[in-house]
């Protein structure tokens, strides 16, 4: 009884998530009258997040770098850290990393502030004064987000990169122009389908995807949170924690859907 | 004006959460012009009657019929449109906290009116004329005191003219002195404007001054429903054992 109760709820929460993502879409026209919104929350989610982007990047391109480049030694191929890191990075590592720190921080405050003003009747008062909480609240959050992780993913990437050359020359005495050609001849491979360089466009529109999923979770679980402190609690948990899964899952279908033709 | 005309009636409604059942038959009318207060002991159903008039909860069986409107079957956009005739003061003020106390008057104006910037803000002035802080507007909820978040949020239902004005507990968390001056204040718009209002409240010195008549709520139904004047001389046993602890 108790998995079914937990199944149930579950088909539910998801069922609100996507209804919100639907009444999203039917919004976007409201952009426009919302932009104050909107350039207060690409800040937020944007700027405010940039030094975070910026120091675990470096950390993580530096990690990869290492790991890849000690087994690659051991066949003599370390020359071709570049192009495994460039690609690795920006087919996989970037968006993943920037949408999981974007749940952690961005998604939480979005769920906290919700959940908040629902806790506090706010959202009941936009409610009563006929206020479209979907286009006022929840439309200038997805939007930003949407739009911000894409843009951070290509900071991440740089910076990521950036740091698997600084390993590959101090600790694989790989040259930095040697690492810098291959990345780059790398990420410039085209795809057949579209002409463009399939791993940093794939990238950019997982990272596209996770910023919607991150914005929609978590503003599902503020607008939903009941009984107070605890129930704010609550709610922002969720959101991280349902927003990193959901991240992780269409991460998958994603690269099957993009690598697969 | 008719002031005999009903405007606000409940019918037999029930209303239950979980196992929880709050309102259990509850009955009654407001007349076009009236205040009617709604008294009784905590967990009776008051604030629950008064969100069905509003629209934010729906009842399980009954009817509630606001200006014609039947609550449970009315369309999204009958609802949208009779929400902008009516007016609702949270007990907590439930401000919006990240805008300036101009901004949250000027929200529902922007969001549901064509007035341009220069009307809005020439109404947003009056309003907050009419609640006597004219000087609040640059400041946020949390620059400003409990009385004047009450001001604000009376001044904000009160901002698109409605009709029918809903007041859950407006005097909670206020000393007696900025009480008494909400009060009065509530008394007097009602008595300018001609709006039909609707008050739970627990203070029978708020009741006295704003009601014109009283129900005193008890395990989710209306036991006593009597003119403000007669209310407070009660022959009910229940309603009289009530008022003998009950808050001036």
């Amino acid at each position: 009884m108790a998995a079914l109760r937990a199944f149930r709820d579950f088909v539910g929460e998801t069922g609100f998530r996507i209804d919100l993502l639907f009444q999203v879409v039917l919004r976007l026209h409201h952009i426009p009258r919302r932009r104050r919104w909107l350039m207060d929350q690409l800040y937020t989610s944007g700027v405010q997040n940039l030094h975070v982007i910026l120091l675990v990047g470096l950390f993580i391109g530096m990690i990869f770098a290492l790991q890849t480049g000690i087994e690659l030694a051991k066949f003599g191929q370390q020359d071709q850290i570049g192009l495994i890191v460039a690609t690795g990075i920006a087919r996989e590592m970037g968006p993943f990393i920037t949408g999981i720190i974007l749940a952690a921080t961005v998604g939480s405050a979005l769920a906290a502030e919700l959940g908040t003003m629902a806790v506090s009747d706010e959202l009941a008062a936009l409610e009563t004064l006929s206020i479209d909480r979907t286009s006022l609240l929840v439309l200038p959050r997805v939007a930003s987000l949407a739009i911000m992780c894409p843009m951070l993913t290509v900071v991440c990437d740089l910076i990521s990169i950036m740091g698997g050359g600084f390993v590959a020359q101090a600790q694989l005495h790989v040259s930095w122009a040697l690492y810098s050609d291959t990345a780059i001849s790398a990420l410039q491979m085209p795809s057949e389908m579209l002409g463009l360089p399939k791993d940093v466009y794939a990238g950019l529109f997982k990272s596209f995807v996770f910023g919607i999923i991150v914005a929609v979770i978590s503003c599902a679980s503020g607008l939903k949170v009941r009984g107070g402190a605890l129930g704010v609690g609550s709610g922002t948990r969720q959101a991280v924690r349902d927003s990193i899964i959901a991240i992780i899952v269409a991460n998958y279908f994603l690269t099957w859907f993009i690598y697969q033709t | 004006m008719d002031s005999n005309d009903t405007i606000i009636s409940f019918e037999d409604v029930h209303k239950s959460f979980g196992s929880q059942h709050i309102l259990r038959g509850l009955s009654f009318e407001v007349k076009r012009g009236t205040t009617l207060g709604l008294m009784g002991g905590s967990g009776t159903g008051k604030s629950v009657a008064l969100r069905h008039i509003i629209g934010l909860l729906k009842q399980d069986s009954g009817s509630v019929q606001v200006d014609g409107n039947e609550m449970a079957t009315i369309t999204t956009k009958e609802l949208h449109d009779l929400r902008l005739r009516m007016g609702y003061v949270f007990q907590s003020g439930a401000l919006i906290n990240w805008l300036t106390v101009a901004e949250n008057l000027a929200l529902p104006l922007q969001e549901n009116s064509d007035l341009d910037a220069e009307e809005i803000e020439r109404r947003v002035r009056e309003k907050l004329e009419m609640v006597y802080i004219p000087d609040a507007g640059e400041k946020f909820p949390s620059e400003i005191s409990g009385g004047m978040k009450k001001r604000v949020a009376l001044a904000r239902a009160l901002i698109t003219d409605p009709e029918i004005i809903l007041y859950d507990e407006p005097n909670a968390g206020l000393d007696p002195q900025i009480s008494a001056s909400i009060n009065k204040l509530i008394r007097e718009l009602s008595d300018k404007l001609g709006m039909t209002g609707l008050l739970v409240e627990h203070r029978i010195g708020c009741l006295k001054v704003i009601a014109d008549e009283v129900i005193f709520m008890y395990e989710g139904q209306a036991l006593v429903h009597e003119p403000v004047g007669t209310f407070f001389k009660p022959t009910h046993p229940r309603l009289a054992a009530f008022l003998g602890g009950a808050e001036e």
